[in-house]
């Protein structure tokens, strides 16, 4: 059974909504069926669109020839990157940084001169339906001059590697903006690249020479993907006037309308993006695909047109997370104490620039207190697909290096591993190795928690067994946030919110408001508004929502609170400081009788006054970031390299939990990410860069069948940043996971797993390997 | 007065200088201090006016989302660091 | 465009008529034909289970069986699993247990579980890991879908024994 302990750190506020386990308010549609998500949407006239993607991982795309598919019939319209305009891409250009450089955007949607992956979206057609595309996209003549790709950092990064971008320039410093392309005139080459920074803090020659241990390792990553279930679809309708509408799911309606008036080169006042449901995006789901395609396409028949990827498109043609290439010393002395650590990281970005470098690279040794630093990363393009932002971007690589590393140090010096993180825990004034120091964490509580846990101290009998622990750290994100709520003449509240809903974020929201206003979460009714109808919301990511958009609802309630509060004292003709609400009714401080319930004022609005609107934008700081700690029990089976999961619980600093069922299933879905990332998941590719694995039978997701329960532990360090103590939950739960897994084959074979995925056959050869060592030693 | 910490990747600019004190009360008077002691540094932090879309200050600790309006107090701490995307649950 | 095919079949116990093309699968006519968008496509080839339904009984991936082969059939989708006057006791504990968060697989899930608590509603966690390993979530982690089908059939246990 799941355990939930809640450990008080502080004496807690007394909530009423706040911490409860309401049912969701968006649940009954979506047991249903009646939810609608980004492919149920069916429009009178519609078309159907398809995307023709490149079959070469490296490749001139020396012409298109469009005629055949055209003439046939049921066709409407063929479009190519020739039917953009074209950013220059030079740096001046440039608009929020690598991610966005319009150039690498536009030419990610449809390629432009070079097809850069297998799977690059070369082309795509509008037909009647999507047999009729299909058909089409064979009719389409595209003629290739095939270059040798680059699959792999180090080979992109040797001399005389195949270069991707012939104008991009290493920007080997963090402040000049990543994946800049030179100026035409500039005769330099280009270089694969794409950026180079460090972080340096204290003595590393005095910290090393203090150690009495020293470990360094070499790891290696493949690349994985988000793998949510619901794949792309965007439908688009572009009016005669000039103003489009895009019904799509995503991660952030105002960061898909901002992108496709970019790259359609459009005001984006002409764009109106409707957020449908959204079937799972784990970042993947935060940059544009489809929707420039659907509207264009739209444009050119007048008709509204849908284009959905298959499941091999969504594998080959939107982003996974880096794999990558990571280098890590570290020292430590007998008593436990980190003296001193260096790291190389090297992330591959795919075939544009902008892979999670940076992040891993600070997050890398977040969770401890280290005097003496030095990190570098690396961004590097190679021939595969554009990497997309992946819960917790680049930190779940950086810490499953970092926490083996710290896991063989406390093995070598004999220190119980939790101690050892203990005795060099980062906490409240720890400056980090970037240079700023934290705010209140919950590292040290967690770690306790688990040292307390009854899975840590429970025995692990039984041979190939092994028990593993590794810690987590994630900054979290916050943003700009909207949201606006109407009071209804039956005392509920129509919220809307621009944060598109994940997993269970409306309640999380809602809840909010409910606990100001005295009133149950189920008065209070949320929906998700389009970009016409709510403020400027930033993408639901970096675990954002529940803090940033839970502090626009909690505002909000705050003015609808001081309205009622008005018109209350004006009803009652009294002053308004005389009056006060409580658990849901308005009263007068010294007259008893003087008594309103939200419901009764509620219905008394429109007669003594007009309704009640509350409103909030904000952009609030003070996120907290998160830590969490996983403890995991595995047994290998010496025979086949497979391992089993026996056991795993998850803790976690939360903050304050809003609503704690929900925060519990993000940390197990993330745990279960991992324990996916750890022992199964990786793109395969064949030496011409042609993944050979897009399907979920050949690319393997946990299944119910290969896990165990995820026991969680909730503890609470209230994020004194926020107003309920909220701290993002969303993405940390995904770090830990694959050294925890690792550290506990180490302790179940005596072997230390350094590359992942620890599939059934590296295991096998790591195994073997050890077995060889052994003899020949 | 506020502590401003030089990041390692720029040191060669400041002659390995770490970090300086000097009064300021918001980022942009922290920017104009720097550009006073180390002529041509500005030009790494601030483009157009703005902060760098790609760089994030924390003052004590947090990241702050104010930019160049952001307000430092006498005793703060101020860091120029890469911004981080986020990748949501 | 190919020649469409008349198809008699019955589906959430209605008896319809409908034209579809030889090449459309089931998942297609229910989505694109019949516009019952509950059924999801996730994967279009039989990994995912996110469209899953019942025909005559038996638990299948829509989109493997073509929609012509539908005619003379009786199809149980999600969006005849709820009662007309409330939940199915296996959409109240999945909402009771937060057993979905994106929801985008909760379809294909409720109708597996159906299947299998209809004839064992006993299941023990074991059979039902078992059963639902064609059914993929991402967000779950699967903990509380397990526990869900688990109350879903103690539900359904004492629902069967209070009418015998």
């Amino acid at each position: 059974m799941a355990v939930t302990t809640v450990s008080t750190v502080e004496e807690k506020p007394k909530y009423k909504v706040v911490g409860t386990r309401p049912i969701r308010h968006d649940g009954l549609e979506k047991v249903t069926g009646q939810a609608r998500y980004s492919a149920d949407i069916n429009l009178p006239g519609m078309l159907h669109g398809k995307v023709l993607r490149s079959p070469h991982a490296h490749a001139v795309i020396k012409s298109i020839d469009t005629s055949r598919a055209l003439a046939l019939p049921g066709v409407e319209a063929v479009m190519t990157s020739a039917d953009l305009p074209q950013p220059s891409g030079r740096v001046a250009d440039l608009g929020e940084g690598a991610m966005m450089n319009p150039k690498f955007l536009s030419n990610n949607t449809l390629a432009s001169g070079k097809a850069l992956y297998k799977g690059h979206a070369v082309a795509a057609v509008a037909a009647v339906s999507q047999h009729v595309a299909e058909e089409a996209l064979s009719l389409i003549d595209v003629e290739y001059e095939v270059l040798p790709p680059v699959l792999n950092a180090l080979d992109a990064m040797k001399e005389g590697a195949p270069i991707l971008h012939e104008r991009l320039f290493t920007a080997d410093n963090p402040f000049v903006r990543p994946g800049g392309l030179r100026d035409d005139a500039d005769p330099e080459g280009g270089s694969n690249v794409a950026s180079r920074f460090v972080f340096e803090m204290g003595d590393l020659e005095k910290g090393f020479a203090e150690a009495d241990v020293v470990v360094e390792r070499e790891f290696r990553t493949k690349a994985v993907h988000q793998g949510y279930i619901e794949p792309h679809s965007a439908t688009a309708m572009w009016n005669r006037d000039g103003h489009v509408t895009i019904w799509c799911s995503s991660q952030g309606q105002f960061a898909m309308r901002d992108q496709s008036a970019l790259i359609l080169d459009i005001p984006l006042s002409q764009i109106k993006v409707i957020p449908l449901e959204i079937g799972g995006g784990f970042g993947g789901k935060t940059l544009v695909y489809l929707e420039p395609v659907a509207a264009w396409l739209s444009k050119k028949t007048g008709r509204p047109v849908k284009v959905s990827m298959s499941r091999q498109e969504v594998f080959e043609g939107t982003g996974p997370t880096s794999g990558s290439f990571m280098k890590v010393k570290m020292g430590a002395t007998k008593d436990g104490r980190i003296t001193a650590t260096t790291a190389s990281l090297i992330y591959e970005a795919g075939a544009f620039p902008g892979s999670p470098i940076n992040p891993g690279v600070q997050c890398m040794f977040g969770p401890y207190d280290i005097a003496n630093g030095r990190v570098e990363g690396y961004d590097v393009v190679i021939n595969t697909q554009k990497t997309a932002a992946y819960r917790a971007p680049g930190a779940p690589a950086a810490a499953y290096a970092a926490e083996s590393v710290i896991d063989e140090l406390a093995e070598k010096l004999n220190i119980d591993p939790i101690d050892f993180r203990v005795r060099n825990v980062a906490k409240e004034g720890t400056r980090r190795l970037t240079g700023p120091v934290f705010p209140k964490i919950g590292h040290l509580e967690t770690l306790e928690a688990a040292k307390n846990h009854p899975h840590w101290n429970a025995p692990l009998e039984g041979p190939n067994r092994g028990r593993g622990i590794a810690a987590g750290f994630w900054f979290n994100g916050s943003g700009p946030s909207s949201a606006t709520a109407s009071v209804s003449q039956d005392g509920t509240v129509i919220l809307v919110e621009g944060s598109p809903d994940i997993g269970g974020t409306r309640a999380a929201v809602a809840m909010q408001m409910a606990e100001v206003l005295g009133i149950p979460a189920e008065d209070v009714h949320p929906s998700v508004g389009d970009t016409d109808s709510i403020g400027f919301t930033s993408t639901t990511g970096g675990s954002s929502v529940a803090f940033k958009t839970g502090w626009a609802s909690y505002e909000a309630a705050q003015d609808i609170k001081g309205q009622m509060i008005e018109r209350v004292a004006y009803i009652w003709d009294v002053s308004a400081e005389d009056v006060e609400l409580t658990h849901g009714v308005f009263h007068h401080k010294s007259d008893p009788e003087l008594r309103f319930t939200f419901k009764e004022l509620a219905g008394l609005l429109l007669e003594t006054g007009g309704p009640i609107v509350g409103r909030a934008a904000v952009n609030p700081e003070g996120v907290g970031s998160a830590i969490a700690v996983h403890i995991a029990d595995v047994e290998v089976d010496p025979e086949t390299g497979k391992t089993e999961v026996l056991r795993y619980t998850a803790l976690q600093d939360v903050g304050k939990a809003v609503h704690p069922s929900y925060v519990e299933g993000q940390i197990q879905g993330g745990a279960v990410q991992g324990i996916g990332w750890a022992l199964n998941e990786e793109y395969f590719f064949d030496e011409e860069g042609r993944m050979t694995n897009s399907s979920f039978l050949d690319y393997r997701m946990p299944t119910s069948l290969d896990l165990p329960m995820i026991d969680t532990v909730l503890v609470e360090v209230p994020n004194p940043g926020h107003p309920f103590g909220v701290r993002g939950v969303g993405e940390v739960p995904i770090v830990p996971p694959m050294a925890a897994i690792a550290n506990a084959i180490k302790a179940a074979t005596g072997v230390r797993m350094t590359n992942l995925p620890m599939s059934p056959g590296e295991v096998l050869k790591s195994l073997w390997d050890d077995e060889e060592g052994k003899n020949a030693g | 007065m506020p502590r401003v910490f030089i990041p390692t990747m720029l040191q060669p600019l400041t002659e390995g200088v770490q970090e300086v004190e000097f009064e300021a009360a918001n980022v942009r008077q922290v920017v104009q201090g720097l550009e006073e002691r180390f002529p041509g540094i500005g030009q790494w932090l601030v483009e157009d006016g703005r902060i760098k879309p790609n760089l994030a200050v924390a003052i004590d600790g947090e990241t702050t989302s104010m930019g160049l309006l952001a307000k430092v107090g006498p005793d703060s701490e101020v860091h120029f660091i890469p911004a981080i995307a986020g990748g949501g649950e | 465009m190919s020649k469409k095919i008349h198809v008699q079949t019955n589906i959430n116990g209605s008896d319809i008529d409908l034209l579809c093309e030889s090449r459309q699968s089931l998942l297609e006519v229910l989505r694109d034909v019949l516009n019952m968008t509950g059924t999801k496509e996730g994967c279009n080839d039989g990994n995912c289970g996110a469209c899953s339904v019942i025909v005559d009984g038996r638990l299948i991936d829509s989109c493997l069986m073509l929609g012509v082969e539908a005619e003379g059939k009786q199809i149980t989708t999600i969006e005849g699993v709820a009662y007309t006057d409330g939940l199915h006791p296996i959409q109240q504990a999945f909402l009771e247990n937060a057993a979905l968060q994106c929801g985008i697989c909760t379809p294909g899930f409720i109708v597996a579980a159906k299947a299998l608590l209809e004839e064992e509603p006993e299941a023990d966690e074991a059979r039902i890991r078992h059963w639902l390993a064609g059914n993929l979530c991402r967000c779950t982690g699967y903990d509380k879908i397990v526990r869900a089908v688990l109350d879903a059939g103690k539900t359904m246990t004492a629902q069967s024994k209070s009418e015998s």
